[in-house]
């Protein structure tokens, strides 16, 4: 019984979260509630809220009102590393891997907040450290070989392709072992066969690492291809949710993509 | 005579620079007995050359002081490169660290010799209590959550400043015990000369760097959640303030035997070559190690990309913390070392305007390059107070001054043709990143890379 209610239990729900800058309402009264494995998207116009929906998931702002519980556990307050650390992992619209560092240090960054030697043990360069960096270490090119980033562990990040450079986030984020991954425009800025390419690697992250995915994305053939539930907004407000084919049928949702009338034109 | 001072200076600065890549070379050696011995033969080698033989000394008297500037100077830039070239916090308060370092060792041992012990015990317990207070206050302060910097910061303060009044009562209590062991400075008891004195000289330098980072970490929590540039200016007060705390020690603070902006003279010159070498390999060992590690790896994202770093789960403040004392400790060490070769320090010395050498030489050597910093730190003593002092003396009294104007135009050159400086990211030997080695493609991937073919044949 016990088990049902996990099972049950959303992983994470947003209750009534508003987003004040200033006079500017940027999110307002948002709910989402997302169920344990769930590929949902969030999207919507420019400037919707879509970005600082995240940022309120992930801590990086505080909410102004509303709750934000991940895992039956309130996380709205929390600072967003420790956030992290309890399963929440993001990809940023603007990519921010570490421009300097190698890949390989780039997605070894994700386990610091795991490690299990000290700074004592690097510092006297302790069997310890060296048992712990080993491990770390082939954990980093476990995900480079899955991305198959593995020839060019050692380039500086800055000196990727794009669509290299998205799929090192992706793994850097991976790396930080999540229960629920937010993909912030996955796809933005890929060709076609990028975007192909990136609609299997999500379905395949998450059956191998057993995740909740959620992704703000403008394609909507990513959007309409592979997520299961779709939540729209607007000016800060949920205008929408259902699945792919409800969404496509909502006229608020035309109305809001392509202008009022279009919804009846179309 | 010029062309032939030119010719030795230019020689003498190449020949240490190939030193110092010997030197890191094979420390980076991965058999231990090599790496030991060739230690010991890059000590003994500069030991010999300060020797002298009957009148003959391989380096003078003038180019052993810029050895010592130099390895103290070296001290110092690599603790403001982990600050700015690692973590990006833009930092001009080391040299205000490194003042507090010199003026705290030399405290120390200047009483030592004098027969009177409080410098070593109040020090010594303060920085003691002062680390458990601190300790046990982060403790306590993790269990709650939102407490504001300033707040905390109240806490650490009264903390700090309640354990220093303890050590300083308590220094005065156990002094007399020590007391006669001292003896006076005409005739040192057993504790104040030989074996004694060197280890009591090994516990200052320590407690120094200890002091200084017990500081740092008081002013860095407040300051360090700040913006870059504005903590580049705190920083910059701070150091100022240092300095005039040194100017009227004699006065505003309770301590007559620094004299204030007179200078603050007889202190025991302890600092040997031996001593010299030996903390200038711990400090080039901690920091490789440090930034060699996860705690490295942290503190180069945070530089990088603040968000992201905190996204990737690293708390972000408290590792630019961590850095900020980290560094101000290197730079409490080099003090400390420098302050007993001088066996003289003067106010003047701390001025902030002779602070931006450190900053120059970490942007010379390149941000973010143990090496670079090193060899610019030996480079630049040894070229602009050894060789152009001279060369310019001989031009005029006042023509030495126009180093000031060369170094400028130097640095202002390099910045334009390499900005990312003289040696970029490069490192010699033990400081490189330890390779590696890439996977190669395995069997049985999954389907990221030659999926898409198959799937685009089918729609």
């Amino acid at each position: 019984m016990m088990e049902n209610i996990l099972q049950t239990s959303p992983i994470l729900q947003l209750q009534g979260v508003t987003k004040f800058f200033g006079g500017l309402c940027a999110v307002k009264s948002f709910d989402l509630k997302l169920n344990k494995g769930d590929l949902a998207g969030l999207i919507g116009p420019n400037g919707a809220g879509k970005t600082t929906a995240f940022n309120l998931i992930t801590g990086l702002y505080q909410p102004t009102k509303g709750e934000i519980h991940f895992n039956g556990e309130q996380i709205s307050g929390m600072d967003p590393h420790e956030i992290t650390r309890m399963g929440i992992a993001r990809t940023f619209q603007n990519i921010r891997l570490f421009p300097n560092l190698t890949v390989l240090d780039n997605v070894r960054i994700a386990y610091h907040a795991h490690i299990d030697y000290s700074m004592a043990d690097s510092i006297f360069r302790s069997p310890r450290f060296s048992r712990g960096e080993k491990e770390l270490t082939e954990k980093a090119q476990d995900f480079l070989s899955i991305f198959q980033l593995e020839g060019i562990q050692d380039e500086l990040a800055k000196n990727l392709p794009y669509g290299e450079q998205r799929r090192v986030e992706i793994a850097r984020a991976l790396a930080c072992d999540p229960k629920l991954l937010l993909l912030d425009e996955p796809a933005a800025g890929m060709n076609p066969r990028e975007i192909i390419n990136l609609m299997e690697l999500i379905g395949f992250i998450r059956e191998r690492f057993n995740l909740t995915i959620l992704l703000i994305e403008h394609q909507m053939r990513v959007v309409m291809g592979i997520c299961e539930h779709i939540t729209v907004m607007d000016f800060g407000e949920v205008i929408a949710r259902g699945n792919p084919n409800e969404i496509q049928n909502n006229p608020q949702v035309v109305e809001a993509y392509l202008g009022k009338g279009a919804a009846n034109a179309a | 005579m010029e062309v032939g001072f030119l010719l030795g200076s230019l020689l003498k600065i190449a020949l240490l620079l190939g030193y110092l890549y010997g030197l890191l070379r094979v420390m980076g050696h991965p058999k231990l007995w090599v790496k030991a011995l060739g230690v010991l033969a890059a000590f003994a080698v500069i030991q010999v050359a300060l020797t002298d033989f009957n009148g003959f000394k391989l380096l003078n008297a003038f180019d052993q002081g810029l050895l010592f500037q130099a390895a103290t100077m070296t001290m110092v830039a690599l603790g403001l490169n982990l600050i700015y070239g690692f973590n990006g916090q833009f930092s001009l308060g080391q040299w205000g660290f490194y003042g507090i370092g010199a003026y705290c060792a030399a405290d120390i041992t200047y009483r030592w010799v004098n027969g009177d012990a409080r410098g070593f015990l109040v020090v010594g317990i303060g920085i003691i209590l002062g680390g458990l207070a601190i300790w046990g206050i982060g403790a306590f302060l993790k269990r709650y959550r939102g407490i504001p910097v300033l707040s905390s910061f109240t806490f650490y303060i009264l903390g700090v400043v309640a354990a220093g009044f303890l050590a300083v009562k308590l220094g005065a209590l156990l002094n007399p015990l020590f007391a006669p062991l001292l003896g006076t400075p005409a005739n040192p008891g057993p504790l104040a000369s030989g074996l004694a004195l060197q280890v009591v000289f090994f516990f200052a330098v320590i407690f120094a760097g200890a002091f200084t980072a017990e500081i740092s970490f008081l002013f860095g929590l407040p300051v360090l959640s700040l913006g870059s540039d504005y903590f580049g200016i705190a920083t910059l007060g701070f150091a100022i303030v240092i300095n005039t705390l040194m100017v009227n020690s004699d006065t505003i603070l309770p301590f007559p035997e620094m004299k204030g902006g007179r200078g603050m003279i007889g202190i025991p010159k302890l600092t040997t070559w031996f001593w010299a070498f030996f903390f200038l390999l711990v400090v080039i060992i901690l920091m490789r190690n440090l930034i060699h590690s996860s705690t490295g790896r942290a503190i180069m994202s945070v530089r990088e990309d603040e968000t992201a770093s905190r996204a990737m789960g690293i708390n972000v403040a408290e590792n630019k913390l961590l850095t900020f004392v980290v560094g101000c400790f290197f730079a409490g060490i080099g003090g400390a070392v420098y302050a007993h070769y001088i066996g003289f320090l003067s106010p003047g010395t701390f001025d902030f305007l002779v602070g931006f050498n450190p900053l120059i030489i970490v942007v010379f050597g390149g941000l973010g390059s143990m090496t670079g910093t090193i060899a610019a730190s030996f480079g630049w003593v040894f070229f602009l107070e050894g060789l152009l002092r001279v060369l310019l003396s001989q031009m005029g009294t006042e023509a030495p001054t126009w180093r000031y104007v060369l170094y400028p135009i130097t640095l202002l050159l390099l910045i334009l043709i390499r900005p990312q400086g003289l040696l970029g990211n490069v490192e010699w030997g033990f400081l490189k990143s330890v390779k590696v080695a890439s996977r190669q493609k395995e069997a049985g991937t999954p389907p990221t890379g030659d999926a898409p073919q198959s799937i685009q044949e089918g729609a």
